[in-house]
């Protein structure tokens, strides 16, 4: 059987994948991030959970610039994402760079945002083609084999509306990986699905945790959190409220709040 | 793993029930309706056949030369004109939609421009362009602007021109249709602004852009009549050249008539195929072609069996 992500980057050194350092967002009036700091180390299954509106998805979102930050600094694989630090001054980058950084960092949709013109092959073709000049053959023969993987080597003439949405969550991450990225970006990847096809996602995102990927997951999944998570952050409101082990968080929270959204949710 | 034919419930069985025999309610405002409808159309028709037109002419005149040449002369200005208009309109929709204030301040002054004045005045104004620019220097290239205006060219620019303010905003509204996510999805996979509207949003904007888009083309086929007040020698003015000397007025007219039927029905049916290529992927199955819908219903007639389920 051949590896989900055989051949994810290696990180520059011992330093960590992801680094926020005080990041704030806001849209408007409405302050959404206040200050979040975090580490995800290399190779680690990071775990984001907590109740909706509490900033989880916007952070997600924040990691591959598809939300720009308001304050703080954000640093993936050491370097700072969407600017250019010279001195003091931070400067923007292009968006040639900006798209340069966001091949590195795969990303799954709640909603799979799969492209509907697209047979499931060429969902997964298109960006390799695209981005990274790869030849058509080159790129058929990985997608074959990403598809193949996730268990849908059988359905790749198929369009997105032709399949279920287990199905089109998995061609989604096949479609991530087929750039071949550092780090992949989950933002709950199974809460549009009926409960019978969550399994099938899941076990595909366990298979790419046991192949080392660097994985950050906003999910309602506490079992799979528990299960498979190297480390969960509970946040509410903006802020981290409490992080540490799945297991320890999950089974014994220490702050009130989470103690009232686990009791909820578990 | 749960494959989509194993919920697909059994298929209902192949005999059925005793059909209900019930006398079916009387529809009497129909028959009235029909009746009233067809006496109308007769009327119609003995007016018309008794009118002082001599039709005998008609299909003699069909394929004169010159009505032919003038039919060829409006389909093809119509199709230059409507490629320049759809060129065009998509580069005018995305400035429209550019965070660049002054480049979508211009989009929206062309726009409000080209779609608030009449067609037949813009052609009269690149007609007389030569009052404001008498000499055309594009530095390489030096000549009288009315050397420079042809006819052809004056009718292209006019309709053209005209045809992109319409085409913007019919490329907006498609591309406006194309959900967020696709365009956050692309993105995330490195890709940019142009690479994404060029793979991704365009590609799924068409099936909103097409229909409109043959409408408008449908329109220009007509439209291009106005560039008979240029000298364009199309179909009308072929036309109305014959009968001048033929003093057969309207019988031209409905000569022009037909062939204005026979392009535009052309061009439903290209239509058609153009709309049902761009439906990829946005149902499960596509929908029959006419010519498969007809071989269908040729096989429901030729055997009573059940038809077989579209694929």
């Amino acid at each position: 059987m051949t590896s989900l992500a055989k051949d994810i980057a290696p990180s520059t050194g011992g330093q960590p994948m992801v680094r926020a350092e005080a990041v704030h967002k806001s849209f408007g009036l409405s302050h959404v991030l206040k200050g979040i700091d975090l580490e995800v180390n290399p190779r680690e299954v990071f775990c984001l959970v907590g109740p909706s509106g509490s900033g989880k998805s916007t952070f997600l979102r924040c990691i591959n610039h598809l939300e720009k930050i308001n304050a703080g600094r954000l640093y993936v694989d050491g370097r700072l994402v969407g600017y250019r630090q010279q001195g003091d001054k931070l400067y923007e980058l292009k968006e040639k760079e900006v798209s340069a950084q966001r091949r590195d960092i795969g990303m799954v949709f709640q909603r799979f945002n799969l492209f509907p013109h697209m047979t499931a092959l060429e969902n997964v073709m298109e960006a390799p083609i695209q981005v990274k000049r790869e030849t058509k053959a080159v790129a058929r023969e990985r997608a074959q084999q990403l598809l193949d993987r996730v268990g849908l080597g059988d359905r790749i003439g198929h369009y997105p509306a032709q399949l279920s949405g287990g199905q089109q969550q998995r061609v989604a991450i096949a479609r991530a990986l087929a750039m071949q990225p550092k780090l992949m970006l989950f933002d709950e990847p199974t809460s549009a699905l009926d409960p019978e096809l969550v399994g099938e996602v899941l076990d595909v995102m366990r298979d790419l945790a046991a192949d080392g990927m660097t994985m950050i997951v906003v999910t309602h999944e506490m079992s799979f959190a528990r299960e498979v998570g190297d480390s969960l952050v509970f946040m509410d409101d903006g802020v981290v409220v409490e992080s540490g082990h799945p297991r320890e968080v999950l089974m014994n929270p220490q702050h009130e709040r989470t103690k009232s959204f686990l009791s909820k949710v578990l | 793993m749960t494959e989509i034919s194993d919920r697909i419930p059994p298929p209902a069985p192949s005999v059925p029930p005793e059909q209900i025999k019930a006398i079916p309610v009387r529809h009497y405002g129909r028959w009235v309706a029909g009746a009233v409808i067809i006496g109308l159309l007769v009327l119609i028709g003995i007016a018309f056949s008794n009118a002082k037109i001599n039709y005998g002419v008609i299909p003699d005149y069909l394929f004169d030369p010159g009505i032919v040449t003038g039919a060829w002369t409006t389909l093809y200005i119509s199709v230059l004109a409507m490629l320049l208009g759809v060129v065009l309109g998509i580069v005018i929709a995305v400035m429209r939609l550019s965070s660049n204030p002054v480049t979508s301040t211009v989009a929206w002054v062309y726009i409000w421009f080209f779609r608030g004045t009449p067609v037949l005045v813009q052609l009269l104004l690149w007609y007389n362009i030569a009052l404001v620019f008498p000499i055309l220097n594009l530095g390489f290239y030096k000549d009288e602007m009315n050397q420079v205006m042809t006819p052809v060219l004056t009718a292209l620019l006019g309709l053209g021109l005209n045809e992109a303010a319409y085409m913007s905003e019919i490329v907006r509204a498609g591309i406006q249709s194309v959900d967020e996510g696709q365009t956050e999805a692309s993105h995330a996979l490195g890709m940019t602004q142009g690479k994404t509207l060029r793979r991704v949003v365009l590609p799924q904007a068409m099936r909103v852009i097409i229909p409109p888009t043959g409408n408008e083309f449908i329109n220009m086929l007509k439209t291009s009549s106005l560039a008979y007040a240029v000298q364009l020698p199309e179909l009308i003015k072929k036309a109305t050249d014959i009968s001048s000397t033929s003093l057969a007025v309207v019988e031209m007219y409905f000569v022009a008539c037909i062939w204005y039927l026979f392009l535009t029905t052309i061009f439903s049916i290209v239509q058609y195929y153009i709309e049902r290529r761009y439906a990829r992927g946005s149902s499960r199955s596509l929908p029959p072609t006419p010519l498969q819908r007809m071989r269908k219903y040729l096989r429901m007639f030729g055997s009573f069996r059940r038809p077989e389920v579209a694929r």
